[in-house]
C-alpha cells in the first residue's frame, strides 16, 4: 500500500540536485551507492564518505553537528544502512540539533549486495519513525515537484530535518570517493579548522 | 573504651574512602581534556560520572540507543574539532566491534571507559562469554587495552589511555575490573 505511488526519480539526479545548492554545508556519506551519488556531483573538501561501520552515517553526522552548531550538516544515506541504526533516529531527537539534515535515497533494495529487497519495500514506513522520534521536519518525495520543496528544507530548515527520496531501484554506475581514511580525516579538518 | 576506638578507625577510613569516588578521577581527566562531548548507555558504575558530565555546562550528554551509535558520534565530532568520550559495559564491547573499523581506518582518537561485568564472581552466567572475550575482542580489531583492578589505579590508567587516545591519535579502551565495580545487588 504505502508503496502504490509510481516510483520514477533517478538517484543521481536527486543527489546532485539536492547537492547544487549546498553553499558550504558539510556533508556525511553512507556507504556504497550513497556515497557515488555524492563523488558524481562532484568531491568537495567538505565531503566526508564512511566507507565501512554500517548503520554509523546518522550519529556520525550527528556528532558534526553537535561540534559545528554554526554549519549546515547533512547525512546522505541508504535505506538499508538507515534501517540498521533506527535507533540512532532516537539519538538524534534528543540532542535535537536544528543544523542537522538525514537524507535517505530509498531505491527500497540492497543495492550493492545483489539487489534483495529492503523492509521499505514491504510499507516499512521510515520517516514515519523518525516523526515518531522527534525529528522536527519529516517528508517523503515521490516527484520532481516535491523534490524542489524539499531541498530548501534539507539545506535551510529547522533541524533536524529527516527526508526520504524514493528512487528508481536501477544501480548507477560506481563512481568511486577516495578511501583513504587519514587523508580523508585530514583534509575535512584542515578544510574546516585550518589545522592538521 | 578501647571497643570503641577499634570501631571508630575503620568508620572514619570509610569516611575518607567514600569522599572521592573512583569516577571523580575520571571526570578530571575528561575535564582536562577539554572533552565536549560524553556518549554513554546506562551504567550502574559509572552513574556518578554519566550524572557529573549530564550537570556540566562544557560537556554535551548524549544518551544512546546502543553502544556502537556512540563510535559515530564521537567520528563526527573528531572530524568537527571536539573530541570525547564513550562509557559502556563490556557487555556492549560486541556491538561495537564492526563500528571501531571507522576510528581506527581513519586514526580518529576514541578513549571507550568499559565497566566490566561477568568476571569477579560474577552470578549470572550468561554474562560471562561476552566479558571473557572483551579484551579478545577488542585487541583483535586494533583497539589498544588498558586494565585498571583497584579503585586507586582508575585515574592514572584512565589519564594515560587519555593521552594515548588523544595525543596519539589512537583507539583506547580502558577496562575497569568488577571488582572495583561491585557485584551487582541481587538482594534489593
Amino acid at each position: 500500500m504505502a508503496n502504490a505511488k509510481r516510483i520514477t526519480l533517478d538517484r543521481r539526479k536527486v543527489v546532485a540536485r539536492v547537492l547544487r545548492d549546498r553553499g558550504d554545508a558539510l556533508l556525511i556519506t553512507g556507504l556504497g551507492a550513497p556515497s557515488f551519488d555524492a563523488m558524481a556531483a562532484g568531491d568537495s573538501l567538505n565531503n566526508f564518505y564512511v566507507w565501512s561501520g554500517m548503520g554509523s552515517a546518522v550519529p556520525f553526522g550527528l556528532g558534526l553537528a553537535c561540534a559545528q552548531p554554526g554549519r549546515r550538516v547533512l547525512t546522505v544515506t541508504g535505506d538499508g544502512e538507515m534501517l540498521m541504526g533506527l535507533g540512532s533516529l532516537a539519538t538524534v531527537a534528543v540532542q535535537r540539533p536544528a543544523n542537522f539534515a538525514v537524507v535517505v535515497i530509498d531505491n527500497q533494495r540492497y543495492g550493492e549486495t545483489g539487489g534483495q529487497l529492503t523492509h521499505t519495500e514491504f510499507g516499512v514506513d521510515i520517516p514515519a519513525m523518525a516523526k515518531g522520534a522527534g525529528f522536527r521536519e519529516v517528508a517523503t518525495v515521490y516527484t520532481n515537484a516535491e523534490l524542489e520543496e524539499a531541498v530548501p528544507l534539507i539545506l535551510k530548515g529547522e533541524g533536524p530535518v529527516f527526508v526520504t527520496v524514493k528512487v528508481r531501484p536501477e544501480p548507477a554506475k560506481i563512481v568511486l570517493p577516495p578511501r583513504d581514511g587519514p587523508m580523508m580525516r585530514h583534509r575535512f579538518r584542515a578544510n574546516l579548522l585550518g589545522e592538521g | 573504651m578501647a571497643q570503641a576506638k577499634a570501631k571508630a578507625k575503620p568508620k572514619s577510613r570509610a569516611k575518607a574512602g567514600a569522599a572521592r569516588h573512583w569516577t571523580a578521577d575520571i571526570f578530571d581527566v575528561l575535564k582536562r581534556h577539554n572533552l565536549k562531548q560524553v556518549a554513554y548507555v546506562p551504567d550502574t558504575g559509572q552513574a556518578p560520572l554519566i550524572e557529573a558530565c549530564i550537570r556540566d555546562n562544557e560537556i554535551r550528554a548524549i544518551p544512546l540507543t546502543t553502544e556502537e551509535e556512540g563510535i559515530g558520534v564521537l567520528a563526527g565530532a573528531h572530524l568537527g574539532g571536539e573530541e570525547g568520550a564513550l562509557l559502556l559495559q563490556s557487555s556492549g564491547i560486541g556491538n561495537c566491534i564492526n563500528m571501531l573499523g571507522v576510528p581506527i581506518e581513519c586514526r580518529m582518537p576514541l578513549l571507550m571507559i568499559v565497566t566490566m561485568r561477568g568476571e569477579w564472581g560474577e552470578f549470572n552466567p550468561w554474562q560471562l562469554p561476552m566479558s571473557q572475550g572483551t579484551q579478545a575482542a577488542l585487541e583483535a580489531v586494533g583497539v589498544i587495552v588498558l586494565r585498571a583492578d583497584s579503585a586507586e589505579r582508575v585515574g592514572e590508567t584512565v589519564a594515560a589511555a587519555a593521552k594515548m587516545a588523544f595525543d596519539a591519535g589512537r583507539v583506547v579502551a580502558v577496562l575497569i575490573g568488577q571488582r572495583v565495580v561491585g557485584h551487582k545487588n541481587w538482594d534489593r
